[in-house]
């Protein structure tokens, strides 16, 4: 059985100031398995973000619904452990009371909270910095910090939209690395939303391509890369085949998009 | 000069203090100089002399200790009353949607008109003081509070629900510590704004404070109590406002981190 079902979901937005409504997702159906890490990669605007939105519940769908263990979603919950791009960690507390504030909503006993957290720290590797500030810290380890957070709550499925968007191209790389193996080792349910080509296929098992505005899945490609993925992968020769192909699949939507503004 | 180039606090100290000595010598030179008559402007010495006069023989340090109390009475109740109704109206739509017309209306209603009528209710005792200093500021906090409450990030509330919180969760754990800071600069803000109201509340019918000194020197034509009086609440504002940001600070870390 699939881990999440989206059934037909789509979704309109309303038009804005009696202007027409907007399409931002046509209705859309996919199946994600069990320790499935799937990719969304798709041109800006295409619904990308509305998707995953929905599946964590802070948006809802005016089509079609999301089953995750084979119950409805319509609510937030910390089932759905989510990744923003924005940098959405609590200015006020440290990095180790971020990780656990999912614990702490939970009732975790405090040594136990303590514990995870230590865990967690050390796995994005951020030993050193559990008392610093937000403020304090650059944005690859905001990131760090928020995937810390979100994982520590040990969800059903990790979304995350673009969360590596901002950062430059090592600190990227880097992170890609890290959330990988970190996937390789717990063997997670993902959905990562990234425009990055290359991103998409280093980091899934599957890659889900969306069509320009209205979105809609336009195609839906397997990865066969061995794990554990080292970057040196990036420069294989099936790793070039699948970015040539998803390149070729992008431009069109690409040029699609832009034809319209 | 540059826009926006920051000052050596070395340098902000010594500029800060020279508008002061500025201030001062231009004074001097107005009263020693004879170009205003003393009836009108005492000079500095004689207000610093008067001023010692008052602590000495007329126990003024009386009348400050009941000025500051009817500040920080009124003020503290109305922060009680304010601050809890603020947050809700921010974080809950139909609570604002019920009190914020009435809030906005009241708040421009001036707390001194109001002293008339408080005297003919609560006599001319500290009740009448405190509710001059009450009603004049538990408006402004309700409104200011509900307003920062109400603009919390969104993508924090978002977060925070993902991450499990409930309803209340949200407003415990992310609306009400992201706007600590912002909260307690409104008090800061408003607390400056008391201080006018406990002035007035104190010229009219009063048997102490601050206020009642005033007009009483006004009938001895005593200018030089009547400045020192006003000097006395400037460095009270002064050092309460330096506590509040100090104390703002260390509540605070995260924001000034
Ligand atoms: N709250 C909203 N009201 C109206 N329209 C919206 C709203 N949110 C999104 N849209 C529209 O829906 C479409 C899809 O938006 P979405 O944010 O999902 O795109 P995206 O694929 O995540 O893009 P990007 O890669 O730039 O983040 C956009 O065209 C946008 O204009
Ligand atoms: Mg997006």
């Amino acid at each position: 059985m699939s881990k999440l079902s989206i059934e037909g979901v789509g979704r309109v937005f309303p038009g804005v100031r009696g202007g027409k409504p907007v399409t931002a997702l046509q209705p859309t159906t996919l199946a994600v398995a069990p320790n499935d890490f799937i990719t969304v990669l798709g041109p800006s605007g295409c619904g990308k973000s509305t998707l995953l939105r929905i599946v964590a519940g802070l948006d809802h769908p005016t089509s079609g619904r999301v089953l995750l263990d084979g119950r409805a979603v319509t609510r937030p919950g910390p089932d759905r452990g989510m990744v923003f791009q924005s940098y959405t960690l609590f200015p006020w507390l440290t990095v180790a009371e971020n990780i656990a504030f999912g614990l702490e909503e939970k009732r975790v006993a405090r040594p136990e909270q303590a514990r995870i957290v230590a865990e967690y720290v050390e796995k994005v590797g951020l030993r050193g910095f559990e008392h610093h500030y937000p403020k304090q810290l650059s944005g690859g380890m905001q990131q760090r910090t928020a995937i810390a957070r979100a994982l520590a709550n040990d969800p059903e499925i990790l979304l995350l939209d673009e969360p590596f968007g901002a950062l430059d191209n090592q600190t990227r790389g880097l992170m890609q690395e890290l959330l990988l193996g970190i996937w390789e080792r717990e063997q997670k349910t993902v959905m990562f939303v990234t425009h990055d080509i290359e991103e998409a296929i280093f980091l899934a098992s599957r890659v889900i391509v969306m069509s320009a505005r209205p979105g809609r899945i336009k195609a839906d490609i397997k990865v066969d890369l061995p794990h554990p993925r080292h970057y040196t992968v990036k420069t294989s020769p099936e790793f070039s085949a699948l970015k040539a192909r998803l390149t070729e699949e992008i431009r069109v939507e690409a040029v699609l998009a832009a034809a319209e503004h | 000069m540059r826009p926006l180039e920051p000052v050596s606090p070395w340098l902000r100290i010594v500029l800060g203090i020279a508008f002061f000595v500025v201030f001062v010598a231009a004074w001097s030179f107005a009263t020693f100089g004879g170009f205003v008559s003393k009836t009108f402007l005492a000079d500095p010495l004689t207000m610093v002399n008067d001023g010692w006069t008052l602590i000495a023989k007329f126990g003024f340090m009386t009348d400050i200790g009941m000025t500051i109390w009817r500040v920080v009475g009124g003020f503290v109740l109305a922060a009680l009353v304010a601050v809890p109704l603020g947050i809700l109206m921010g974080a809950y739509k139909p609570v604002e949607a019920f009190f914020e017309p009435f809030v906005s209306f009241a708040r421009y209603l001036p707390a001194s008109a109001f002293i008339p009528l408080l005297i003919l209710w609560a006599g001319i005792g500290e009740l009448q003081k405190l509710l001059v200093i009450f009603i004049g500021s538990v408006f402004q906090i309700v409104l200011m509070v509900a307003v920062a409450v109400g603009s919390t990030r969104r993508d924090l509330v978002e977060a925070a629900y993902t991450l499990g919180a409930r309803d209340a969760g949200i407003v415990r754990r992310v609306m009400m510590p992201a706007n600590a800071p912002e909260i307690a600069e409104i008090l800061r803000l408003v607390l400056g704004w008391a201080w006018t109201y406990v002035i007035v509340a104190e010229l009219i019918g009063s048997s102490s404070g601050i206020g009642h000194m005033i007009v009483d020197s006004q009938s001895l034509l005593a200018t030089g109590q009547i400045i020192f009086g006003i000097i006395v609440i400037g460095l009270i504002g002064l050092v309460s406002d330096f506590l509040f940001k100090a104390v703002n600070r260390t509540l605070f870390p995260w924001k000034f981190a």
